[in-house]
């Protein structure tokens, strides 16, 4: 074990691992992140927290999943490249650990100019690659990036994201590789719709021997509306929504499309935990966490497993 | 070349205003290239002016010249008797030039008239593109020639980020996700293997983040 995350020790025993994400509000109110917590902690192993995600400001994710901690929940803290340099980055690094959290998401960020505050300046003194291997130098060498040593390590289970359906498709999977061979432990994908790609991606991830060196997990959103789908088809980059997906939900009335939405999402669930390679689900229901315990009910995903 | 933009004659009242003779300054370098500070922007700019501060009611008296360079003492020197004669200089040389000037005169107002943008070409006709940030350290080597850190929203070296769909920036989706240009420029010349290495962290001293850069040729100095 390199970590004492819960998350780690599930997908190393080869259970399939379910994980969910809770936005942070925007405001100081520790409520709304309880609240959330409440709402998924019995149904999933690790709860993301996201970090100012769409770069609208949010409360921090460090400080969200310390809130989640507290609760006894196993959080994944995600950090982006876009608004730390270097030394806050390794900074953050030792406090998170210092706090007990072990999982650890490393993004290059949503770019400024989609957020609130357009005008700001990113940092991207790192890309997402360069914070994988940050992490596992100050974990594995227990040494900073400038080279000197650290005292008292930061274990830390090490996550990267992976987009299967983003151009260029062939180098999706070199990219991929080039985050294992930084130190990714474990992959939470895009949201999934169009599986016959997914299947596809897996195929040349397999042909690497990829899966045998990092855990997959798939992710999973579900739709609320047709307007959503729309909207996430042709406004969301990188985000691929076919055109069946679309028609299955205009061919039901609107007051059913979320009932819809669940169901599709069941059913990816079930598809993906066939897919050779594939350990676990991660399900982002946006601002609609209240239906992931349904979801995993209905994928046959509980009770979930006891960690000593 | 450097590219410029001219500020916006309401902008250049704001900065003028109370001043009674101006110099309007063209620099026949980048800057007449890319269409912004060269001897017909001193024309057209200074015309403007005089009608836009008749208006805001404090008649500039405007004198109009170009040399052939604003950032070199040696042209610099042609402007002498005109820059004296005047209360203040309005640049329309790059950021170098406006400097250039005022460190010449200390005591002589120096105004920018333009906002400079890039290191960048001509894409097509009257439409400039960025090239380089001057990070002083190059890779465009490892990059096919075509640079990640200019043309990557994110900076990112070892990219594409998730964003990319059908060869677009998802920043900007009217051009070409820099991380597309390189992975197609290197395939075309057999170089793919360079995107499978990790590449470091970038040493962003040798950029603006390291303070004022000064390049000395022990060799040349005498």
């Amino acid at each position: 074990m390199t970590s004492d995350s819960r998350l780690e020790k599930i997908l190393s025993r080869g259970d399939f691992a379910v994980t969910s994400e809770c936005g942070p509000p925007r405001g100081a109110d520790p409520e709304v992140i309880q609240k959330k917590g409440a709402l998924i902690k019995d149904s999933v192993d690790a709860i993301n927290v996201t970090d100012n995600q769409t770069s609208v400001v949010r409360m921090s994710s460090f400080s969200s999943c310390v809130i989640l901690k507290q609760m006894g929940i196993n959080p994944v803290l995600q950090m982006v490249t876009r608004d730390r340099n270097r030394i806050a980055i390794q900074s953050d690094i030792l406090g998170a650990a210092a706090l007990g959290i072990n999982n650890i998401l490393c993004l290059s960020g949503d770019h400024q100019k989609f957020g609130d505050h357009g005008k700001a300046k990113n940092v991207y003194d790192l890309d997402s690659i360069h914070l994988i291997q940050t992490v596992k130098q100050m974990r594995d060498e227990g040494k900073f990036l400038g080279g000197d040593d650290i005292k008292g390590k930061p274990r830390f289970f090490i996550g990267a994201a992976a987009n299967p359906f983003a151009d260029p498709f062939e180098f999706r999977v070199v990219r991929l590789a080039k985050k294992v061979a930084a130190g990714a432990q474990f992959i939470q994908t895009q949201c999934i719709y169009n599986l016959d790609r997914f299947k596809q991606w897996m195929q040349l991830v397999r042909d690497r021997g990829l899966h045998e060196k990092v855990h997959i997990l798939g992710g999973v959103t579900p739709m609320k509306s047709l307007g959503m789908a729309n909207y996430m088809k042709k406004m969301v980059p990188g985000m691929d929504v076919p055109d069946n997906l679309i028609a299955r939900l205009k061919g039901v009335p609107k007051e059913k499309q979320a009932d819809e939405g669940i169901k599709i999402s069941v059913e990816t669930i079930q598809q993906l935990r066939e897919i050779k390679g594939v350990h676990g689900v991660h399900i982002m229901a946006i601002e609609w966490e209240e239906m992931v315990p349904g979801i995993t009910q209905e994928a046959g995903l509980l009770p979930r497993p006891k960690v000593e | 070349m450097i590219v410029a933009e001219r500020k916006t004659i309401p902008e250049l009242i704001e900065i003028l205003k109370g001043q009674k003779k101006v110099l309007v300054l063209g620099c026949g370098t980048c800057v007449t290239v890319c269409l912004a500070g060269g001897e017909r922007e001193v024309s057209i700019i200074s015309s403007a002016l005089r009608i836009a501060s008749r208006l805001a009611g404090f008649s500039l008296q405007i004198e109009e010249l170009t040399i052939e360079r604003q950032c070199d003492n040696v042209f610099i020197e042609k402007a002498a008797e005109a820059i004296e004669r005047n209360d203040a200089v309005l640049s329309l040389g790059c950021g170098a030039g406006v400097q250039a000037i005022a460190e010449r005169y200390p005591a002589k107002p120096v105004y920018a008239g333009l906002n400079t943008a890039f290191l960048g070409i001509l894409e097509e006709r009257a439409v400039w593109t960025e090239k380089c940030v001057a990070c002083g350290a190059c890779v465009l080597h490892e990059y096919g020639g075509i640079c990640p850190i200019t043309r990557c929203a994110k900076h990112m070296l070892n990219g594409p980020c998730g964003g990319s769909r059908e060869d677009r920036c998802e920043v900007l989706p009217d051009r070409p996700c820099a991380w597309q240009l390189i992975y197609q420029r290197l395939k075309g010349i057999g170089q793919l293997d360079r995107l499978k290495q990790i590449k470091p962290p970038k040493n962003w001293n040798a950029s603006i983040h390291g303070g004022l850069r000064v390049i000395v040729r022990e060799d040349h100095r005498i």
